[in-house]
């Protein structure tokens, strides 16, 4: 277990770097220059020259490339921010912000919203599937088959629109997507995070239904599930303590790569709801070409990624004793 | 050619597949060890099976003379050119005299081609025009493996197991090889399709003289195809003889054992032979010292863990045919122990 | 004579498929006594591991539909409730499969999948019930069974899996085995071996086995009976030493000469039996060997394609053929003399 974990984090480092790196040569590649767009309709090139040395853009791509990574460790001053502490990820190009301080401002609304969304798709998903997978060729199934078919072709911003206007607007059901810590206040946090939570989980319940029946489906006819049978056990018994442990595999791998990707930011639901999470920061960044935000951004989601896929492989490990960790 | 030149040479024939691992670097911990020195040689027309339980490494040997997989160490020469490691363009030429026919008829031919397409394909590739075109020798070929002619442009899964195998059959004729390499060609098929294809195998052989190295298990199908056949054990050659001599006076103990092992559909009055070897072969990563065989035989002392015995005519051996043991059975030799219930649980290393 | 201890009357298994109503097992009959026997061989589709799987109730009852009689100890097995059927697997009568890599759960150790067994039908506790494991290990001849109990069925050689899936199966002492090609996958030396602690077990414990192979060869080796299935149907029944010695049915000739044997002649080519097994969907009329059989021109008035000869058993002996014995002695001659040494 400790070599697996030292070999997959000195490998997550490794990926981290790459990414940062191609980050770093495509903002690059861009055509527009960050520093012609601070330095305004009047600009000479003197004052151009200081605005890139005061954005420490003046240097060449590697050694700008190698400031950032040494601020990561050990901090760094600015001549015209001052000093930022490790770990340093800049100063925002548009806001002159610390990058790290808003980053971490807003990474507990992506949290809060992707957690809890799969909390709700995780069980709804899974139960349903598993519903189905009982109910084979029945009703229920065909019913739950055929919605979840529905379910997983809508868009995000379609359901958001059409969900905020019948239960808020119209039918005041529920309140409108709004964030408030859940450290200030844990009611208002779930009522104004509901909406968003059901139309974030909707495609992703309809996903994991189809993939929990088909897993379910398969880990059914599988020979082992014949002999559990054979030996007297109860259909249910066979059901949950043989089957669904095959069945289970593929589907925390596929959750680990979900929930990852959604620490990342779920762009388009807090686009729809206005929610000032990780996602919308990465738009913006990308709009004022603001370097740093964008790194910041870049490299907690891949870290996201990449931790879950780690601890995806751990428990892998301890539901399969198969599979070996080395 | 002269008669003393074999049409197929290996000599101290080894293939490694190596074993990653390690830390926090990965590299080369150790290889199994699928075939380890072998020696024998394959006359023109001349069939050779090669029987042995699984692991014992004869289907990456197949897959080695068919230069499919390159070999570690040793030689391979065919028609007294060495083909061990020569490359795409030296093998191009000896690729369609050396065919081979696999186990599975089903997944060895492409789904999406007519049974048209799959036949003619290598004489496409290779750049044969037959007089009278490809469709014409694709029938005549179709002819000769039992199928209809007018099934040329049906598909692979229009056809039995036992159909299908044919078509590999005729596949593999399609350029007239030299040398066919069958690796387990008919273990897949129902007992009563198996002898169709036995039966077939041994006309195309014997009609078309084309050399046979025949893989298999089932000792009893080997023993009715192949005029010579070689006994593998755990990557190595343990005996090699002439059919007549191998079945009726095997000096191994392990050909002895593994003949006694084979179920035969006779009601004897009087029981046969029983040898009953303990436990299962040893893993091929780290075989056995000495002698590979020595941790389930009745027979072995110190020497045998110490010294690997050669492959050798042993005394009492007609020519031709050798024995790697230091203690070559006699026919006279008492009947070994049946070991079998008693043996497990003396010896718990054998079989674990 | 008493009931027998497993009697099979006229089975019927036909499954409903898109394609139609496949005719699995075609009225089937027979019985086994404890302690005994019984090699059942066919090739696939022969429908000899349908009949086992009806026998458990282990068949999909959404797509199966079963017909006649399966009484175990005078327990009528078809119309059984589920809940008496798991009363009865694993318990009275158990099951061994082919590939014991597959059979066996992944996820639980040998020793957890023994116990299992053991606890659900006897209610012991959970120590009571390993013990239970870490004996029956060591008596299908397990080296160390305290600690391999604790194994995976992936650290296990595939001998060991058999053996512990031997184990799992008579955990609770069942009268009736069913064991469906379970030496097939193993290597020749391996499955003597397999097949020694079998009929050991048997002397042991009297257990009544059905064993399924294809291999006549293995049925020679630990049968007291032989059935022989072809499409769904029993075409010829009888001791082991009446089958093989003296087969009354032209499919089991065939089968026989299909096998080279360790001292046959070689120079001969075999004698395989044309063409392929049937499809079930649409099967033959009348015999369904008639295609295949190279004597059915022997039989007037084309009776062989449209009247199902009749299997008449006569203490346990019978051949559903309508050659009479007279032209089967003549016939048959060559291939008798072939087989017998």
């Amino acid at each position: 277990m400790f070599r697996f974990l030292v070999r997959r984090i000195l490998g997550a480092a490794v990926i981290l770097l790459i990414i940062s790196a191609l980050v770093f040569v495509l903002f690059y590649a861009a055509p527009r220059d960050p520093a012609r767009i601070a330095c305004g309709k009047v600009c000479t090139p003197e004052t151009l020259a200081l605005v890139r040395k005061n954005l420490a853009i003046s240097d060449p791509l590697p050694v700008q490339y190698w400031e950032w990574l040494k601020g990561l460790f050990v901090g760094r001053d600015y001549s015209s921010f001052g000093h930022c502490d490790a770990p340093c990820l800049g100063f925002s190009f548009q806001s002159r912000e610390p990058v790290l301080d808003t980053i971490l401002d807003r990474f507990p609304t992506t949290v809060s919203l992707s957690l809890g969304a799969a909390v709700i798709f995780l069980i709804f998903g899974v139960g349903t599937g598993m519903l189905a997978a009982v109910k084979q060729g029945k009703p229920l199934d065909k019913i739950a088959s055929s919605a979840s078919l529905v379910a997983s072709s809508m868009q995000i911003y379609v359901v958001g629109v059409f969900a905020t206007y019948l239960l808020v607007d119209q039918m005041h059901l529920l309140d409108r997507a709004s964030y408030t810590p859940f450290t200030d206040n844990p009611g208002k946090w779930f009522s104004g995070l509901l909406v968003p939570w059901l139309v974030l989980s909707l495609i992703f319940t309809a996903n994991y239904t189809r993939m929990t029946r088909s897993q379910m489906v398969e880990s059914l006819t599988q020979d082992y599930v014949r002999t559990a049978r054979a030996k007297g056990l109860s259909r249910r018994t066979v059901f949950f303590r043989f089957a669904w442990r095959g069945a289970m595999g593929p589907i925390i791998t596929i959750f680990g790569l979900d929930l990852g990707v959604l620490l990342g930011g779920a762009i388009i639901t807090e686009s729809t709801f206005s929610l000032q999470g990780l996602g919308m920061l990465s738009v913006k960044a990308v709009q004022n070409n603001d370097l740093p935000v964008l790194l910041g951004v870049v490299l907690v989601a891949a870290g996201a990624i990449v931790v879950f896929n780690i601890i995806v492989d751990a428990v892998y490990a301890l539901i399969d004793p198969r599979v070996r960790l080395a | 050619m002269s008669s003393t030149t074999p049409l197929l040479d290996v000599s101290g024939l080894t293939k490694h597949f190596p074993i990653k691992g390690g830390f926090p670097i990965k590299r080369t911990v150790g290889a199994v060890q699928a075939v380890d020195g072998l020696d024998f040689q394959v006359a023109e027309g001349e069939s050779l099976g090669l029987v042995g339980e699984s692991g014992c490494g004869k289907s990456t040997t197949g897959r080695l003379i068919t230069r499919l997989l390159e070999p570690t160490g040793g030689r391979i020469t065919y028609r007294g050119q060495d083909i061990t490691h020569a490359g795409r363009k030296q093998l191009a030429p000896i690729r369609s005299e050396i065919q081979m026919i696999f186990q599975d008829p089903y997944a060895s031919l492409n789904p999406r081609q007519t049974v048209g397409k799959i036949i003619s394909g290598p004489m496409e590739i290779n750049g044969i025009n037959p007089p009278g075109g490809h469709e014409k020798r694709v029938r005549e070929l179709l002819e000769t493996v039992g199928l209809n002619p007018e099934h040329y442009n049906r598909f692979p899964h229009e056809f039995s197991g036992g159909q299908r195998q044919r078509i590999g059959v005729a596949r593999a004729l399609a350029l007239e090889p030299k040398l066919i390499v069958a690796d387990e060609p008919v273990s897949a098929l129902d007992v009563s399709i198996q002898a169709q294809v036995v039966n077939l195998l041994q006309q195309v052989q014997k009609d078309l003289g084309i050399a046979f190295v025949f893989i298999a298990h089932d000792l009893a199908i080997v023993r009715h195809f192949s005029q010579r056949v070689a006994v593998m054990y755990l990557g190595k050659i343990v005996e090699i003889a002439d059919r007549d001599d191998l079945y009726n006076n095997p000096r191994h103990p392990y050909t002895r054992a593994l003949l006694s092992a084979v179920p035969e559909a006779t009601v004897d009055e009087e029981p046969r032979e029983r040898i009953r070897l303990t436990g299962d072969v040893p893993s091929p990563i780290n075989p056995p010292s000495g002698c590979r065989f020595r941790t389930r035989c009745w027979k072995a002392t110190e020497k045998c863990a110490t010294e690997a015995p050669p492959l050798v005519e042993a005394a009492g051996n007609k020519p031709g045919h050798l024995t790697a043991c230091h203690y070559p059975e006699t026919t006279d030799t008492v009947p070994a122990p049946r070991l079998s219930k008693d043996g497990l649980t003396k010896n718990p290393e054998a079989a674990a | 004579m008493s009931t027998p201890f497993l009697s099979v009357r006229d089975l019927k298994v036909h499954f409903s498929t898109e394609d139609g109503i496949v005719k699995a097992v075609d009225g089937l009959s027979f019985d086994l006594e404890k302690g005994k026997t019984l090699g059942i061989v066919g090739e696939s589709g022969s429908g000899k591991s349908v009949t086992n799987m009806a026998i458990l109730g282990l068949h999909d009852p959404r797509n199966t539909a079963l017909d006649g009689e399966i009484l175990l100890d005078d327990k009528e097995l078809i119309t059984a409730t589920e809940k008496e059927l798991e009363q009865l697997r694993g318990n009275k009568m158990s099951m061994i499969f082919q590939d014991a890599l597959a059979s066996l759960s992944p996820y639980h150790t040998i020793g957890a999948q023994i116990s299992e067994t053991y606890r659900k039908h006897t209610g012991c506790s959970k120590r009571e019930a390993r013990v239970r494991a870490i004996e029956m290990l060591r008596r299908v001849g397990i080296p160390q069974p305290d600690v391999r109990v604790d194994d995976y069925p992936h650290q296990f050689s595939g001998g060991m899996r058999q053996r512990a899936m031997i184990a799992m199966a008579l955990v609770c002492d069942p009268e009736l085995l069913i064991a469906d090609e379970p030496t097939t996958a193993l290597d020749v030396t391996v499955q003597a071996q397999i097949m020694d602690l079998l009929k050991d077990l048997q002397q042991e414990f009297g257990t009544a086995i059905i064993f399924i192979t294809h291999d006549l060869g293995v049925i020679a080796d630990i049968a007291d009976d032989v059935l022989v299935m072809y499409g769904g149907r029993c075409v010829e029944r009888g001791t082991k030493k009446e089958v093989l010695r003296d087969p009354q049915h032209p499919y089991t000739l065939g089968l026989l000469g299909s096998m080279p044997a360790l001292d046959g002649p070689v120079d001969v080519p075999l004698s395989p039996i044309p063409g392929s097994p049937p499809s079930l969907l649409n099967p033959p009329s009348g015999c369904r060997f008639h295609p295949r059989c190279a004597f059915a021109d022997k039989v007037s008035g084309g009776r062989c394609s449209s009247e199902r000869p009749a299997l008449e058993v006569v203490d346990g002996r019978g051949a559903a053929c309508h050659l009479t014995p007279e032209q089967k002695r003549e016939l048959f001659t060559d291939y008798a003399a072939a087989r017998t040494h």
